[in-house]
């Protein structure tokens, strides 16, 4: 049974995002990104031939939005651990009363607000600019679009969540940061293919399969959570293995 | 003393009951496969005493206090910390009581003073956590820096950051892992009065050291370790119980077997060659041993030039404790 103190989660979260804040190179580094995939999908706004609606080149934008909650995550959450390891605070965070699960969801937290808060506020962008700059067919074809919004709005919170506990495994067990935010960003890359698969059609991007397709990522990043928390045992933290237990 | 009212406020007598030691440890071992940190450890600490952990790098001071710490978890034995049995299920009332200063401070360099003891403050759950720290940076000092971002800051400032960030949560114990390695003499000075005040206002204190002038200033005993446990005691007795137990014998040449001898010889308990071509022997009574040394000497026909008393000094003593290549030893 393991009893989750909220106070210890929240001094996590706001001492990460103080951090945060103040590294110059990750907040270039999330900025950066969502910067450069909202060009593309505007710029297909404004030059796209107005093709009738219904037809799926209307949905190719979407997946290039959906690479802003895959990639910013684990750029940050690939830091986490490496980061207190580098700086040498980790051992003294260690010897507080926070709980194993504190600190993992301390440190999931303070990436998730980020990058979702971000994700959400660059597809806000981009739907605005098509409202109100869009030719009026393209307009239309891209709200037309429901599932795929649908699954944008879904499928966010849980990339970033997929994207986080991968990130945050690489972070543990990588000795460096920047090997840790190479090989996070590429493992997490693989539940994009879901979205893939919807935007070539070969999942008809129903309602349904946007809903369905949530479950399952919500259950594989539950159950990713599980599988890394194991890692996060004290000794292993702070001498890079497990104690081996008469 | 203004340092010394801020140390009243931090420090609550309330929260010590004084019949149980504060620390109580049973055989306790470490081995990290097949290395072993440190081994068949026991040891007991009163509440509020000043306990030194000396002992040359690598002799196992950092591991036991992460073992201590419930960072790792021991191989074999028992500990009993803060009044509470070290084990895993344990691990957060116990953290709850004590606090522990690594070897280097480890602060988060982009966040000032404050905001580092703040995060602390909510880790640990402490209450009135802007006057709490207040008090904890009056305390080493530092109350006109509580703005500054760490990475600013010397060495020795850090170090003191580290100190106040120990003391926020008024903890049981308090285990200090070379507080003032690295430190120049000032910076390294002014650690020492800070736990000097500490000591006078009774808190728990599990200091470890390489250096033995620190131990013997600061600490109402020091335990030697090498691996293994050699001696506890205070830093006079372990001088005194030292400094008249060693013979040193001069010959005019090199005894034949000195080993053969020495070890047939009555009252000594073992005996080791100095760089000087001189023996030194320890002996469980001067007086009795010096006789006997000086008869047997003769009768196997060695030219005495001296036979004294050493002079040992506890640095002797340490040095005679832990005279072993530990590290070579492991690998
Ligand atoms: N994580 C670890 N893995 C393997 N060996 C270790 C580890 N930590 C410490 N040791 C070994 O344990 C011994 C004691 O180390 P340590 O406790 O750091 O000594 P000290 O603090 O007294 O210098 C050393 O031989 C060291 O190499
Ligand atoms: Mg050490």
């Amino acid at each position: 049974m393991m009893a989750l103190d909220l106070s210890r989660v929240a001094a996590v979260v706001r001492k990460e995002l103080r951090d945060y804040r103040r590294k110059r190179s990750i907040v270039v580094g999330m900025l950066i990104l969502p910067a450069i995939f909202l060009i593309e999908p505007v710029l297909f706004v404004f030059l796209g031939a107005p093709d009738p609606v219904g037809d799926p080149s209307y949905r190719a934008p979407l997946l290039l939005l959906l690479l802003i909650p895959v990639i910013t995550p684990s750029t940050l959450a690939a830091y986490s651990v490496a980061g207190e390891r580098e700086q040498g605070t980790l051992e003294p965070l260690l010897t507080t009363p926070i709980r194993q699960l504190e600190f993992i969801i301390g440190k999931a937290a303070a990436v998730m607000i980020p990058s979702v808060g971000l994700s959400y506020l660059v597809f806000g962008i981009y739907l605005v600019v098509v409202r109100l700059f869009a030719n009026p067919v393209v307009a239309a074809g891209i709200f037309n679009e429901g599932p795929m919004l649908l699954a944008l709005f879904l499928f966010t919170p849980l990339l970033t969540g997929w994207s986080i506990v991968v990130g945050m495994a690489v972070s543990v067990r990588a000795g460096e940061i920047r090997v840790a935010q190479q090989l996070g960003m590429i493992a997490s890359l693989p539940p994009l293919g879901v979205v893939v698969l919807m935007v070539t059609g070969v999942i008809a991007p129903t309602f349904t399969a946007a809903l369905v397709f949530a479950a399952v990522l919500l259950a594989v990043d539950v159950l990713a959570l599980r599988g890394i928390s194991g890692l996060f045992d004290r000794e292993r933290l702070v001498t890079g293995s497990k104690a081996s237990r008469p | 003393m203004s340092k010394r009212v801020a140390w009243r406020k931090i420090w609550r007598k309330d929260s010590v009951t004084t019949e149980q030691p504060a620390l109580v440890v049973d055989h306790l071992t470490k081995r990290f496969g097949d290395r072993t940190a440190f081994s068949d450890v026991s040891f007991e600490v009163a509440q509020g005493e000043v306990f030194g952990f000396l002992g040359p790098n690598g002799a196992g001071k950092t591991t036991t206090v992460r073992t201590l710490g419930t960072l790792i978890a021991p191989t074999a034995g028992s500990a009993t910390v803060a009044g509470i049995p070290l084990t895993r299920a344990n691990g957060v009332e116990i953290r709850q009581r004590i606090s522990v200063m690594p070897e280097s401070p480890g602060l988060y360099l982009r966040l000032t003073v404050a905001e580092n003891l703040e995060f602390f403050a909510g880790l640990y759950g402490v209450r009135d956590v802007r006057s709490r720290i207040r008090d904890a940076l009056e305390a080493v000092n530092l109350a006109e820096r509580s703005g500054d971002l760490c990475g600013g800051l010397s060495k020795g400032l850090r170090q003191r950051v580290g100190l106040a960030r120990a003391l926020l949560s008024d903890p049981v114990i308090m285990f200090l892992d070379e507080p003032t390695s690295g430190l120049d003499p000032v910076a390294a000075r002014e650690v020492h009065d800070l736990i000097n005040v500490l000591r006078h206002r009774g808190v728990t204190i599990f200091l470890t050291t390489h250096r033995l002038d620190e131990a013997e200033r600061l600490c109402d005993r020091v335990a030697i370790l090498n691996t293994t446990l050699r001696t506890v005691g205070r830093p006079t007795e372990l001088r005194q119980q030292l400094f008249t137990s060693a013979l040193v014998v001069k010959t005019v040449g090199p005894l034949h077997d000195p080993g053969l001898l020495f070890k047939a010889t009555p009252g000594v308990l073992s005996w080791r060659a100095d760089d000087a071509g001189a023996y030194v022997l320890s002996v469980s009574d001067p007086r009795v041993a010096a006789p006997e040394v000086a008869r047997a000497l003769v009768g196997v026909g060695a030219d005495i030039l001296s036979i004294s008393e050493a002079q040992h000094s506890l640095e002797d003593v340490y040095l005679e404790l832990v005279d072993e290549d530990v590290e070579a030893r492991k690998r």
